[in-house]
């Protein structure tokens, strides 16, 4: 499972630099591989012999630590995610009796029933290796990225929790193989019923814009400002542990855009058709593309918004997002109490 | 067994935690300690069964009051504290003080105790079981304590706040005519 999001993270990488190529009308990596897919293959080599330097003015300790709990924080996170409904492997006899039961498993490391705080909770630990990085580096462009980062990230933490509320109300469950379940079926045979067309399409925007936020990104990537801070908080960090906070950041990106999935678009919902293998495999199929979907737009708003001044960041979030995410959590509670009265 | 012996564990390092806060002399590895001790204290929660509150202390301490403290840390640049020797008379009468005291409250706790105690994952931790406490029985003391949590915040702002623009809090009418010109265009200096 590490693997897969080792993998994804690499081709999410690979994705970002070919679209931003083509948007600005360029090529993008074509040298290595076809299509320059063997690319991130390149780059993680080159990672790992680059020269790593440690400044002799950082604070050890904490300079070592700190790529180490950014990316141990994103990739913890990804263990509850569901990516596939229950998946029938074969048939198998289950101790004397003469019927055959069918072993499978669901596509999902722990089904817990807080999947969803949990997700949250190690995200909101992630903090710790952007501030720390920040502070440990002793140097001034590091310290105001790592403080920017910390105060964007748990200032729209808020608004990105409180966004998600309407959808736990109107699933009634924090597990998140139930969220994805209570979104089933269509509307009028067509619109099929994902949350996002089902009264949290105000929800959905707060999220993704809250989500943008929290992984630094396009256009709220102060911590990192290159024309202003040189690099951020990973100014001082060379080779694999920058190379570490890169990774942490862009698994970020994909577990943000699979909680977007999940509670917003259906998880693995979408049509099935064909032979009874295809039905197994179409499931994990459509969760991947809504993903793809996703880290597609990450990188198409980067080219698109520039970036926020850093009192229009934090006001957008405390003046504007905060409120909106409280009207849609009380409009939502409403609607669901009256529907079951 | 598997989960006693996870329960001893973290039960240990969130102590010792708790001894390197008060040990270590530069703040920010005291305050990294307090994580460490807010974490394991999450663990603990989660191995009695009460999955909602280990996510929450997550969330709430570890993940949002203590990068607080870390900001503060951070922007106050607080170095190393001196250490004095201290008094002989801390160590003489302290350390038994504290020992004696300790063993008291054990003891009390183990033998003169109404309390029930609770196994490993027995504890009611599902997120029902907590909204029905917190939004039927204890209603009232949940809602008290939000106006509580209220004036504490007005109370910062006021701090925090310069006594003029609680004063005066209209903006200052601009004085020099470059200041009436760009006012009126609505712009800031």
């Amino acid at each position: 499972m590490i693997g897969i999001l080792l993998t994804a993270v690499a081709y999410s990488v690979w994705l970002e630099r070919k679209v931003s190529a083509h948007i600005q009308n360029r090529w993008g990596p074509t040298r290595v591989g076809p299509f320059g897919l063997l690319q991130p293959m390149a780059d993680g080599v080159k990672f790992i012999f680059k020269e790593d330097l440690t400044q002799p003015h950082v604070y050890k300790p904490l300079y070592i630590a700190a790529p180490i709990i950014a990316v141990v924080f994103a990739i913890t996170s990804i263990s509850v995610i569901p990516f596939g409904n229950w998946v029938n492997v074969g048939p198998i006899q289950v101790g004397n009796s003469p019927d055959l039961g069918s072993w499978g498993t669901y596509l999902q490391i722990t089904d817990v029933n807080i999947g969803l705080l949990i997700v949250l909770g190690i995200t909101s630990m992630g903090v710790y290796g952007v501030a720390l990085a920040g502070w440990s580096s002793n140097s001034k462009y590091a310290l105001l990225g790592g403080l920017r980062a910390s105060a964007q990230m748990i200032s729209y933490e808020v608004s990105l929790g409180l966004s998600l509320v309407g959808v736990l109300i109107m699933s009634g469950s924090l597990s998140l193989r139930d969220i994805v379940d209570a979104q089933a079926g269509r509307f009028w045979y067509v619109i099929p019923r994902w949350n996002v067309f089902h009264g949290q399409t105000l929800a959905f925007f707060i999220y993704l814009i809250s989500a943008y936020a929290e992984t630094n990104r396009t256009p709220f990537d102060l911590p990192e400002a290159e024309s202003e801070l040189v690099a951020g908080y990973h100014t001082e960090y060379s080779a694999m542990k920058f190379a570490m906070f890169f990774m942490a950041e862009y698994a970020n990106m994909v577990t943000v855009s699979c909680i977007a999935t999940l509670l917003f678009l259906g998880g693995w919902h979408g049509p099935l058709f064909g032979p009874h293998l295809l039905q197994d495999v179409l499931p994990v199929f459509w969760f991947c593309l809504k993903v793809f979907a996703f880290m597609f737009i990450y990188v198409w708003v980067r080219w698109t918004l520039p970036r926020f001044r850093y009192d229009q960041l934090m006001a957008f979030g405390w003046k504007v997002l905060l409120p909106l995410a409280l009207a849609n959590i009380v409009y939502t509670a409403l609607v669901v109490a009256l529907r079951a009265q | 067994m598997f989960h006693l012996i996870l329960f001893l564990f973290f039960g240990a390092v969130c102590v010792a935690g708790a001894v390197n806060l008060l040990v270590q002399s530069h703040p920010i590895n005291s305050a990294l300690s307090l994580i460490v001790v807010m974490a394991s204290l999450a663990a603990e929660y989660l191995l009695l069964g009460a999955e909602f509150v280990a996510a929450v202390q997550v969330i709430v301490y570890a993940g949002a009051i203590m990068v607080l403290f870390l900001i503060t840390i951070m922007l106050l640049n607080a170095g190393k504290e001196d250490r004095t020797k201290g008094s002989r008379i801390a160590t003489l009468l302290g350390v038994p003080g504290v020992v004696i005291g300790g063993v008291l409250v054990a003891w009390v706790l183990i033998h003169r105790s109404d309390l029930g105690t609770v196994g490993l994952g027995a504890l009611p931790g599902d997120p029902k079981d907590i909204a029905r406490l917190l939004f039927h029985d204890f209603l009232l003391p949940f809602e008290v304590t939000s106006v509580l949590i209220l004036i504490a915040i007005m109370g910062a702002v006021v701090l925090a706040s310069r006594p003029d623009a609680i004063a005066r809090p209209h903006p200052i009418p601009p004085v020099s005519e470059e200041e009436r010109e760009l006012a009126a265009a609505g712009k800031d200096r």
